[in-house]
């Protein structure tokens, strides 16, 4: 399934994270999973929370730089193996995954989420 | 109305070689006895009133430059006595004492004069609504842009700058029709009215025409400018040690800005020879006040680099027209020995949609190798989950900037907003090597 996901341009990382998790905090807004992609210069903070409209306003409003962007969400057992299978068929389909993070789901669940090179194919094999 | 003075702004060159050569006879007669410092020049250079006959022979005379404006604080240039000034104004000097400039009632007349001819110029007429955000006090450009407007008729509304929330406001409620700032200040009045809920630029703002000038700004800067507002910009020019805004101005052909010569007399000499530089080349820009009683300048050289064209232009005015300005020789920055202006940064920046337009420069030195870095805003709609098409956006940038300015600056891509804006003159530079 598809879900949308926040992308946070963060230039001066540390300061701004704490000021980003802390405005959601406040407005009750549960950040479920988030990973950074950085350089030496700045990073995107991919972020998935529980209200994804009211996130991104209020963090535009207060001048952060966000983007939303869909991501496939992946959810299977939490066990050896279980996401080679969707890797593999993807990557037989000539689908890249250009970046992907995971974290625990309900009932002991993995969910993966995942980016791929060509949305359209990836749906098709996944869906 | 096509012309505020028809018969000033398109006088034939050989009247106005005669009208220019009277004027200045009796202007270097004028300071020569009033002026002590005139008299010591021209002493020194052995030239006497009596030398100066016809305009040609203003290259017998000599230059000047702000160190003598400074050095003569605070009255010692005024030529005319205290009961005859009526207004003064004073330029921002960042080091040391500010440049006072002293105004009689004649010399506010001749200067709304020159502001209306420029307002006319652009289209503007007395059945508009003009906006004064240019800042008002010591800087001439709020009270300049104020007296012409008042001259030609508009509906004058003094916003002065600054509280951008309340400009706008008033901009949409009373149908504002004219803005007049600086080109920096209008670019963050667009970018808030875009912010702003309530306010639709196309069904809310009235704007049909800019005034834009005290900071050099860019073709790419203009562009950004009309689309934006949803306005033809034009650029005035001036400068408070000659008069202030108005010396000339655009028309509609935005091709060059017209000095009006019977008031200021413009030379281009080469900087270095000091000699005079034939029309189309480019050189230092040079005034002679030719009208002004409270504090006039013989032969001010002013630092801005351009070139002048003569001839009639397409709508109808003789009146020489100067280049736009993309920089005064004061703000040419020398790095790694190169010479950069920062409005080639800024031109650059400006022909590329994804940046916001606003940059700022900073120069350091470290290790004897002078730094050179560019902080740029991503617009909000050009941000997404990758690095690699941000990087790649950097990297079309830099690419531009490397084939512009000859030299390699380090670009950051900053946050949309994160750059300081200016409700005045803009200020794009920190040169910490001068801390050194
Ligand atoms: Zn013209």
């Amino acid at each position: 399934m598809k879900i949308k996901q926040l992308s946070i341009f963060l230039q001066n990382k540390l300061g701004r994270f704490a000021e980003m998790a802390s405005l959601l905090g406040e407005a009750e807004i549960n950040m479920q999973a988030f990973t950074v992609a950085e350089n030496a210069e700045f990073g995107i903070v991919r972020l998935i929370v529980s209200d994804v409209d009211k996130a991104a306003k209020l963090l535009i409003e207060h001048s952060f730089a966000v983007s939303v962007n869909e991501v496939f969400l992946l959810e299977m057992p939490d066990e050896p193996g279980a996401l080679a299978v969707y890797v593999n068929k993807l990557s037989d389909a000539g689908v890249f995954i250009e970046y992907m993070y995971a974290f625990s789901g309900a009932n002991g669940k993995a969910v993966v989420a995942l980016k791929p090179s060509d949305a359209a194919l990836c749906e098709k094999i996944l869906g | 109305m096509k012309y505020w003075n028809e018969k000033m702004e398109c006088m034939g060159a050989e009247d106005m070689r005669a009208l220019q050569g009277e004027r200045l006879r009796n202007i270097v007669r004028y300071t020569y006895e009033r002026v002590e410092f005139y008299r010591r020049r021209m002493d020194e250079a052995g030239v006497s009133p009596d030398d100066i006959q016809t305009i040609d022979d203003i290259v017998k005379l000599p230059f000047m430059q702000k160190k003598d404006l400074r050095d003569y604080y605070p009255t010692g240039m005024f030529a005319a006595p205290m009961d005859e000034i009526v207004r003064f104004h004073a330029s921002s000097g960042t080091t040391g004492k500010p440049i006072v400039a002293a105004y009689t009632a004649s010399d506010l007349d001749d200067w709304a004069e020159g502001v209306a001819r420029c307002l006319t110029a652009y289209g503007v007429t007395k059945d508009d609504v003009a906006q004064i955000s240019y800042g008002y006090g010591l800087f001439t450009g709020g009270l300049g842009a104020h007296d012409g407007a008042t001259k030609v008729g508009c509906s004058v509304l003094p916003t002065s700058s600054g509280n951008t929330a309340k400009q706008i406001m008033l901009m949409r409620d009373l149908g504002s029709t004219v803005l007049c700032c600086t080109p920096s200040y209008a670019l963050y009045l667009a970018e808030s009215i875009e912010q702003d809920k309530d306010t639709d630029v196309a069904r809310d703002i009235k704007l049909r025409i800019g005034v834009f000038g005290a900071e050099p700004w860019t073709e790419g800067m203009r562009k950004a400018l009309e689309e934006n507002l949803h306005i033809k910009a034009y650029d005035i020019y001036g400068l408070t040690e000659v008069s202030g805004p108005g010396v000339g101005g655009e028309c509609e052909c935005q091709d060059g800005t017209h000095i009006w010569e019977d008031l200021f007399y413009p030379e281009i000499i080469d900087p270095v020879t000091l000699q005079p530089v034939e029309d189309g080349k480019e050189g230092e820009l040079v005034f002679t006040t030719l009208s002004k009683e409270g504090m006039p300048v013989i032969r001010y050289r002013t630092r801005d680099l351009t070139h002048l064209t003569r001839g009639r232009c397409k709508c109808g005015r003789t009146a020489v027209r100067m280049a736009k300005i993309l920089g005064r020789s004061d703000d040419m920055l020398i790095i790694r020995g190169v010479n950069v202006f920062p409005s080639q940064v800024e031109s650059v920046i400006m022909q590329m949609p994804e940046f916001t337009g606003q940059y700022f420069i900073t120069l350091d030195r470290v290790n004897n190798i002078d730094t050179f870095d560019i902080d740029v805003e991503l617009k909000l709609e050009y941000h997404s989950d990758s690095i690699k098409n941000i990087n790649a956006i950097k990297a079309k940038l830099n690419a531009k900037l490397v084939s512009v300015l000859g030299i390699k600056p380090d670009v950051h891509i900053v946050e949309p907003g994160s750059i300081e804006r200016s409700m005045g003159k803009a200020k794009h530079v920190l040169d910490k090597r001068n801390f050194k």
